[in-house]
């Protein structure tokens, strides 16, 4: 098999179209750079009704939505999730890590949660207040400036409310809470846990002539047809390619590696074509790679010379390494003043909740058991039945003394009476990357293109446990303060305090970490490789730690910072 | 009885399985301005990629239930939902169908099924000396209100099987329910349309002892001017 030379050179291609792929193609291509961007998943579009799901009813799906084919139901935008067909991950010393790709144009910003959230002051030098973890080499002042960019190109609605570590920014007003988050509101404040609007990247109010404005459908895990909340490929991806002739789009291409030459620099890239499954190479002045952390970390591990031995970039082993995600863990519970409430209105609102609970603790000061915070959020309302509505409806009675079980007009009571009437909680913390949590190539297993997959090893410390069993210590107080009675068991010691898997909440970072240190760090403060002057990461591999938020803010504000360096060593011709 | 005459209706709807087109669209080329893009709602598409259309294609053409079988969990539906003066039986909603096609879809629902039915249909014997669907409608209820209701403390040893069968009859009947036009109705869903937020009802909040708060209030969107371009000043403001 001959491997096929496009001679054009590109000033930069770019390597997945997500969040921070999706950013780079803006900004590179809007500064008059030639681009590629290469996207393994198919062209999506959120406006298409070929694949729209925004807006279908439940009978629309012969299964009424359940997760036969999709992780999270026929109707959510993401196609992959925990699997994707023909591309395997492995696990090691048991370790049961999750890790969701969506392969589309857009990753999985198609249906994120929008959940919007900037690091504060102390998530960048948390070892200065605690000697855990790493600093990172950067502050809050050097991402501000980006921040508050990218408030106002992708648009946030939020509020203003000088916390230290929860910065204010540019945002649009915040949706009214719904029933059950004033009920959440009350509980919280009745325990002393902090609530404000919550932030989220969906518009409220016009932010300018190319997006809609939300029209409170509740399905933002759908994507879009106004373009109102943010999907990469509605907001950047798509005006990129229609708007500035810079870009030429290829998906359906799977990147194997990044080729260099006899200096170390980077040349291009090494691409599978899906439709034809033959291998391609392009040719860049520079590599940009935002395919998601640790798919990023294999493409660089993947990419073996003379020069680079042990893995593009990764002389000092630390490619794969520190890979962390958010901890998580969640409750529920049954609010019976929520019962029999009156429905005949629509209470969907926007695709995400409308008020939570950033950390309001410190735990020095607070005397806690655990280092990091964690931050609430809130489930609930009236929502669209799909399929595993009314599952086990009736054995809500037990918490009302009613019978349990039964057929006909007492089950049709029991379906309304407790219609809406259960809230949920769950919990998003930090955790302390760790050196050996990582993934890693192994060595035996390769995917349908022949390219050799990833293997992980991860294992949450007590921080984690500590801090889940707060999450839901917590959980239970809030429950309790707003009339509610918390449904299931609670778990113990022996399950970890209910702590979820690494890898379920998909904020998985740290992989390609920055830093001033090359011995302990793959990038720059820059996002550059150590390594290869040429090779940027624009995804979540360089956080040097998580915080208690999710992480796409960040990534796209970071994004965008090493876009404008690209342009800027581009024109001065230093890389 | 009303639930034997919505058999018939049943037995029709269960032939036709729902149609999948291969249908390319064409790009609209609708313009942003956004109030109420409630479109391709009830287009028969719903998203999906070659991929699930050829599953989807397949289950069609398979067949796992019976017609006993079937007519068998027809009687059943009607009984766990049968019609109300405001709302039809579940038969009508044409629930039957849609437990065909998902235990085709969800295997992991076919031997449960199948076995609870053949119980059912023993148990039938045992007491009436013939099956469940011949039986009386007095005689199906004596049966059904034996196996509709837990039995925690095991007085019923042997109703354990039929217990458990039709707890997973009444689950996939209540989805199969409240997921058609019908069920949305008798539930008064009234979601999934274009509108604007704008806060609980007074009527309803008089319900609850919550309320929005004024000092909240002053942080959310102003729908009259939901239109307007925002801009900020340089403290983050909103300015319009
Ligand atoms: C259900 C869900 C809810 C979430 N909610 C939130 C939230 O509320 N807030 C938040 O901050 N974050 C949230 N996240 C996380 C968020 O989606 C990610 O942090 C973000 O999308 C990461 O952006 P990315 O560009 O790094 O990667 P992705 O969005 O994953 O994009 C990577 C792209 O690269 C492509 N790609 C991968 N490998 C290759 C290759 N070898 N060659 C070519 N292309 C490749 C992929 O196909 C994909 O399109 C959520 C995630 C999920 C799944
Ligand atoms: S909730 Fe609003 S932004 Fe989200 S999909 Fe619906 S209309 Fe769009």
């Amino acid at each position: 098999m001959q491997i096929k030379e496009t001679p054009k050179e590109y000033d930069a291609i770019i390597v997945g179209s997500g969040a921070g792929g999706g950013m780079a193609t803006k900004i590179l291509s809007e500064a008059g750079m030639k681009v590629a961007l290469i996207e393994a998943g198919p062209f999506f579009d959120p406006k298409d009704p070929v694949t729209q799901t925004q807006m279908k009813w439940p009978w629309e799906s012969p299964r009424r939505g359940a997760s036969v084919n999709r992780a999270f139901g026929d109707f959510d935008m993401s196609y992959g999730d925990w699997k994707v067909d023909g591309e395997p991950y492995t696990q090691k010393d048991g370790t049961n890590f999750l890790w969701w790709r969506s392969r589309m144009l857009g990753g999985r910003t198609n249906h994120w949660g929008r959940i919007s959230l900037r690091f504060g002051p102390t998530d960048f030098k948390h070892k200065d207040v605690d000697g855990l973890g790493d600093n990172w080499p950067i502050s809050y002042d050097d991402v501000k400036p980006y921040y508050d960019r990218l408030d106002k190109m992708v648009g946030v609605f939020g509020s203003n409310e000088k916390r230290y570590n929860d910065p204010d920014g540019f945002f649009l007003p915040a949706p009214k809470p719904r029933l059950h988050e004033l009920y959440y509101i009350k509980g919280a404040r009745k325990v002393g846990v902090d609530v404000i609007p919550s932030r989220l990247s969906i518009l409220t109010k016009k932010l300018n002539n190319e997006r809609g404005v939300c029209f409170y459908c509740k399905q933002c895990n759908r994507s879009c047809n106004a373009y109102a909340d943010f999907s990469s490929s509605s907001v950047f991806v798509i005006p990129a390619v229609n708007g500035t002739g810079q870009v030429d789009l290829y998906v359906d291409s799977m990147v194997r590696s990044v080729t260099t030459n006899d200096e170390g620099k980077a040349t291009g890239v090494s691409y599978i074509n899906k439709k034809d499954r033959k291998e391609y190479q392009l040719k860049g002045k520079t590599v940009v790679l935002g395919a998601s952390a640790c798919s990023t970390a294999r493409i660089l591990l993947n990419s073996k010379s003379k020069q680079h031995p042990n893995g593009l970039g990764n002389s000092t082993d630390n490619v794969g390494r520190y890979l962390h995600d958010s901890t998580g863990a969640g409750r529920a519970y049954f609010v019976p003043a929520l019962m029999n409430r009156k429905t005949d209105y629509n209470e969907d609102g926007v695709g995400g909740m409308h008020v939570y609970s950033p950390w309001w603790l410190d735990a020095k000061k607070d005397k806690l058991d655990f280092p990091r915070g964690y931050h609430i959020e809130v489930w609930g309302g009236m929502g669209m039945p799909s399929y595993g509505f009314g599952f086990d409806v009736s054995s809500l009675n037990k918490y009302i003394g009613g019978a349990i079980g039964g057929y006909g007009d007492k089950l049709r009571k029991d379906v309304k009476q407790f219609f809406g009437a259960v809230v949920g909680m769950a919990g998003r913390g930090e955790s302390i990357a760790l050196r050996d949590n990582y993934c890693e190539i192994d060595p035996d297993v390769v995917d349908q293109f022949g390219i050799p997959v990833l293997r992980f090893h991860y294992k949450w410390s007590d921080y984690e446990r500590n801090q889940a069993k707060h999450m839901i210590d917590t959980f239970d107080e809030i429950g309790q303060a707003m009339g509610g009675i918390p449904m299931g068991e609670r778990a113990g010691k022996d399950k970890d305090w209910g702590l979820l898997n690494p890898g379920q909440i998909i904020h998985e970072v740290g992989t390609t970490r920055m830093g001033n240190d090359p011995k302990n760090s793959v990038t720059n403060k820059f996002s550059q490789l150590h390594d290869a002057d040429n090779v940027f990461v624009v995804d979540a591999g360089v956080f040097t730690s998580q915080a208690d938020k999710n992480c796409t803010w960040t990534i796209m504000a970071l994004a965008m910072r090493t876009s404008d360096y690209i342009v800027d060593q581009l024109k001065k011709q230093n890389i | 009885m009303k639930r034997r005459d919505s058999l018939k209706t049943l037995l029709v709807g269960t032939v036709a399985g729902a149609t999948l087109g291969s249908t390319i669209g064409c790009k609209t080329d609708e313009t942003t301005t956004t109030e109420a893009t409630n479109v391709a709602a009830e287009t028969g598409l719903y998203g999906r990629t070659p991929k699930e259309i050829a599953h989807d294609n397949k289950v069609n053409t398979e067949v796992y239930l019976n017609e006993h079988e079937l007519t068998t969990i027809a009687v059943l539906c009607d009984i766990i939902l049968p019609a109300t003066a405001d709302a039809g039986a579940a038969t009508e909603a044409e629930v039957p169908a849609f437990i065909d096609f998902i235990v085709k879809d969800i295997p992991s629902h076919q031997l449960p099924i199948r076995g609870g039915l053949m119980w059912l249909d023993g148990e039938a014997n045992r007491r009436f000396n013939k099956e469940f669907i011949a039986c009386s409608d007095a005689e199906q209820i004596q049966i059904i209100d034996d196996i509709a209701y837990p039995d925690d403390e095991g007085k019923k040893p042997l109703m354990a099987p039929g217990i458990k069968f039709f707890n997973r009859m009444r689950n996939l009947t209540l989805t199969g329910y409240y997921t058609t036009r019908m069920g949305l109705d008798d539930l008064g869903y009234t979601g999934n349309y274009a509108n604007v937020w704008d806060g609980v009802p007074e009527e309803v909040l008089a319900n609850h002892d919550v309320d929005y708060d004024p000092e909240w209030l002053a942080k959310c969107v102003d729908q009259s001017k939901r239109m307007d371009i925002a801009e900020w000043d340089a403290d983050g403001n909103l300015l319009t």
